[in-house]
C-alpha cells in the first residue's frame, strides 16, 4: 500500500532540491548585480567628490594667486616715495577694493618693521612694529607671504598677503588684509548637499574658513594628520560617531588642506532604493519559484503515486498467477504419486472381487461383509481417483493450445454433457446465444471445463427445481465476447464472495468437492487473456461474468 | 477368443494383480517392468494386445509405443497413462496407439477396451493374411 509519510518526505525533499536549485544562483545573482550596481555608484560618488574637490582647490589657489599678483603688480610698479606721498596709498586701496570688496586694509612697513604707512579702518595699528614677527622675517627671505587666520589686533579673523620689494640697498614691504570670510563663500556651494559641508584647515588643523556644522572658525577639527600630497584624495572617516567621505587636497599656494565633507547617507539614496527593489525582486521570485516547486512536486507525486497504484494492482495478479503456477506443479506432483497406488489398491479390490464368485467363499458366513468392504474400498478409491484427476485438470491448464473456437459450441456442447442430471433435479438449463459470434482464438478443451466447473457448480447450489441461464454477447472497445452464467440457487454470502477462487475454497459437503473447480477456472480464464468475476446477493443466486479478448 | 496380452509397468504389485485378473478371465498375460524386457519378449512371441504404462523409468511408455508400431505392427496398444488429460492419450493415439485408459483404470474398461483390441488385431492379421 502507499505509505503517505514516504511522499510527504519525498515532496518536502522535492520541494526543497528545487528551492535549493532555483534560490542559490538568484540569490547569488542578486547579489553580484548589488554589489556591482554599489561598487559602480560609490566609484561615481568618489568621482564626483574628486572633482569637486579639485575644482574648488582651484578657485581657492586661483584667489590667493590673483590677491598675490595683485599686490606683486603695484609694489614694483611704483617706488617707496610714490606710496608715501600723501592719499596715494589710500587711492590705491580704493581701486583695489572696487574690484575686490574683502581687503580689508593696506600698509607699507620699512625694513626694520616699522608700519610706514597704513590706510585702513584700524589706525591703532599704524605705529605698530613688526620686527620680531615670523611672517616679517619669512616675507624679507622669500619675498612674499601668505598667513594663516588669525584674529590679530584687529580682533577680527583676517589674513594677510604680503610682497617685499627690494629697492636699491633698501627693502620694504607692501602688506593687505584680507577679510577670511571670503573663503566661506569661496568653499562652500549649493553642490555639498544638504548635509555636506566644505571647510579649510592648516597644517595643525585648525580651521581656516567656516564649517556649516560643528566647530567655529580657528576651532580644531582633527581628522588625523595628512603629510602634504599631491592630487585630491578621498578618505572615508568616522565623524561624529557617523560615518563621511572625505574629499581632501593641499592647496598649491598654501599649506592649507581643503576639506570637502560628503555625506554617505544622502548619496547612498538610490543604493537603497535599488537595495530594497532587489529584496522586492528576491522576495517575488521566492514566492514564485516556491509555487512553481509545490505545483511541480504535486504533479510529479499524483503521477508517482498513480504509477505506484497500478503497480501494486499488477503485482496482485502477477502474485496470483506465480500462486496458481506453483500450485499446479505441486498438486500434478501429488497426483502423479498418489495415482499409481490408488490403481494398485483398486487392482486388489477387483481382485478379491473377482475371488468372491469362487463357491467357498461365497458359502463363508462373512461373504456379504466382504463384500460390502470391498465395494467401499473401490467407492472411496474412485473418489480419491477424482480428486487426483481434478488436481491434474489443474495443473494442464498451464500449456492451452491455441485454436479457432465457437464459443456457443462449446458451451451447447458442456450444456448436452450435464443435461440429464440437471433433468434429472428439474432444473431448466435455457441459453441466449448471440448469433452471429466471432470466433476466439482460444482452447476449447479448457473452455469446456471452465463451463462445466460453473454450470456444475451451479447445478449443485440449486439442488432441486430452478433454472440456469447461459447467456454469450460481443462487445466492442475492448472487443470481447461475455459469457455470463446466471443460477436461481442461494447466492453466495457476501463475506465468501471474495474467497470462492482460493483454492480448496469449498461450500460442498466433505466428499463432494475438491474446492480446486473454480480455482481452476480463474486461472484457465487468466491463461486465456479473459476476466471471471461473480456477482451475487444471498437468496437471489450468483451471476457468473467470463469475458475473454478477441 | 484366445487373447494374448502384454503387460508393461513399473509398479509389480499393479502387474501382478492385473495378471491374476485377466488370467481368472483366460486372458494370457505375459508382464515385463521395463520397455526393454517388453522388447525382448515380443521378439520371441507374438502378443495380440500390449499394455503400456506411460511413465516408467528408463524408456517411457511412449518410446515403447514407437518401438512396437515399428516392429510388431500387428500388435495393438493400448496405453495407460496417470494424466487426466486428453494430450497424452491423444499422443499416443496419434503414434499409432488403439486406445488409452485413464490411470487408476477401471478394469472393465480396460477389459472391455482389451477385446476390442484384440478383435481389431485379429481383423488386421486376417487382412494382411488375405492381401499375402
Amino acid at each position: 500500500m502507499i505509505e503517505s509519510t514516504g511522499y510527504t518526505k519525498l515532496r518536502v525533499k522535492m520541494i526543497l532540491t528545487t528551492l535549493g536549485f532555483s534560490l542559490i544562483p538568484l540569490c547569488i545573482l542578486s547579489l553580484v548585480i548589488f554589489r556591482q550596481f554599489e561598487n559602480a555608484h560609490t566609484a561615481k560618488i568618489v568621482q564626483n567628490l574628486n572633482h569637486i574637490t579639485e575644482n574648488k582647490r582651484r578657485t581657492i589657489d586661483l584667489f590667493l594667486n590673483e590677491r598675490l599678483s595683485q599686490l606683486m603688480a603695484i609694489a614694483y610698479t611704483h617706488k617707496l616715495e610714490y606710496f608715501l606721498e600723501d592719499g596715494t596709498l589710500e587711492r590705491v586701496f580704493t581701486l583695489m577694493q572696487a574690484r575686490s570688496k574683502f581687503y580689508i586694509d593696506l600698509g607699507i612697513i620699512d625694513q626694520d618693521g616699522n608700519h610706514v604707512i597704513y590706510t585702513g579702518p584700524y589706525q591703532t595699528i599704524r605705529t605698530a612694529n613688526y620686527k620680531n614677527e615670523d611672517w616679517f622675517n619669512q616675507v624679507l627671505a622669500k619675498g612674499f607671504y601668505i598667513s594663516d587666520v588669525f584674529l590679530g589686533r584687529r580682533n577680527y579673523p583676517h589674513f594677510i598677503i604680503a610682497v617685499s620689494r627690494r629697492d636699491g640697498d633698501k627693502n620694504w614691504i607692501l602688506r593687505a588684509t584680507i577679510d577670511s570670510d571670503i573663503f566661506d563663500s569661496l568653499v562652500q556651494s549649493d553642490q555639498l548637499g544638504a548635509n555636506g559641508d566644505a571647510f579649510l584647515l592648516n597644517n595643525e588643523n585648525v580651521l581656516q574658513s567656516k564649517p556649516r556644522f560643528g566647530a567655529k572658525l580657528l576651532g580644531k577639527m582633527d581628522l588625523g594628520s595628512y603629510a602634504r600630497f599631491p592630487g585630491v584624495r578621498t578618505e572615508s572617516i568616522t565623524f561624529d560617531g557617523k560615518p563621511y567621505l572625505f574629499g581632501l587636497t593641499w592647496l598649491e599656494n598654501k599649506n592649507w588642506m581643503l576639506v570637502i565633507r560628503d555625506d554617505p547617507a544622502e548619496e547612498l539614496t538610490p543604493l537603497a532604493h535599488t537595495r530594497s527593489m532587489v529584496w522586492f525582486i528576491l522576495l517575488g521570485g521566492l514566492v514564485v519559484i516556491g509555487g512553481g516547486a509545490v505545483l511541480t512536486s504535486n504533479t510529479i507525486l499524483s503521477q508517482l503515486v498513480a504509477a505506484e497504484r497500478e503497480k501494486a494492482s499488477l503485482n496482485v495478479s502477477l502474485t496470483q498467477s506465480s500462486k496458481m503456477a506453483s500450485l499446479g506443479k505441486m498438486a500434478a506432483g501429488v497426483a502423479h504419486e498418489i495415482n499409481n497406488p490408488l490403481a494398485i489398491i483398486k487392482e486388489q479390490a477387483g481382485w478379491m472381487r473377482d475371488l468372491l464368485g469362487e463357491e467357498d467363499v461365497k458359502a463363508s458366513p462373512n461373504f456379504k461383509e466382504f463384500e460390502e468392504s470391498i465395494g467401499k474400498i473401490e467407492f472411496h478409491v474412485n473418489r480419491a481417483r477424482d480428486v487426483t484427476q481434478r488436481m491434474l485438470g489443474f495443473a494442464r491448464q498451464l500449456n492451452p493450445v491455441q485454436d479457432d473456437v465457437n464459443v456457443n459450441d462449446v458451451i451447447l456442447q458442456t450444456i448436452t454433457f450435464l443435461q440429464n442430471e440437471a433433468r434429472y433435479r428439474g432444473i431448466e438449463i435455457n441459453t441466449n446465444l448471440q448469433k452471429d459470434l466471432p470466433f476466439l482464438t482460444s482452447d476449447p478443451g479448457q473452455l469446456q471445463q471452465v463451463f462445466l466447473n460453473i454450470i456444475d457448480n451451479a447445478i449443485d447450489a440449486i439442488g432441486k427445481d430452478g433454472n440456469i441461464h447461459v447467456a454469450t454477447m460481443a462487445v466492442h472497445e475492448p472487443d470481447e465476447i461475455i459469457i455470463t452464467i446466471k443460477d436461481s440457487g442461494p447466492g453466495i454470502p457476501k463475506e465468501k464472495l471474495d474467497k470462492i477462487f482460493d483454492p480448496f475454497f469449498t461450500t460442498k459437503k466433505v466428499g463432494e468437492g475438491t474446492g480446486l473447480g473454480l480455482t481452476i477456472s480463474f486461472s484457465i480464464i487468466q491463461k486465456l487473456g479473459g476476466r471471471i468475476k461473480v456477482e451475487s446477493e444471498e437468496g437471489h443466486g450468483a451471476t457468473f461474468i467470463i469475458s475473454l479478448p478477441m | 477368443m484366445d487373447i494374448n496380452i502384454l503387460l508393461v509397468d513399473d509398479e509389480t504389485d499393479f502387474v501382478e494383480t492385473l495378471t491374476k485378473r485377466f488370467r481368472i478371465r483366460k486372458i494370457q498375460v505375459a508382464s515385463a517392468s521395463n520397455g526393454p524386457d517388453a522388447l525382448k519378449l515380443l521378439e520371441g512371441q507374438e502378443f495380440d494386445v500390449a499394455i503400456l504404462d506411460v511413465r516408467m523409468p528408463g524408456m517411457d511408455g511412449m518410446e515403447l509405443l514407437r518401438a512396437i508400431r515399428a516392429r510388431h505392427p500387428l500388435t495393438e496398444v493400448i496405453m495407460l497413462t496417470g494424466h487426466a488429460s486428453l494430450e497424452t492419450g491423444m499422443q499416443g493415439m496419434n503414434l499409432g496407439a488403439y486406445d488409452y485408459v485413464l490411470k487408476p483404470a477401471d478394469f472393465d474398461e480396460l477389459l472391455d477396451k482389451v477385446r476390442r483390441a484384440a478383435e481389431r488385431k485379429a481383423l488386421n492379421a486376417r487382412a494382411q493374411q488375405a492381401g499375402s
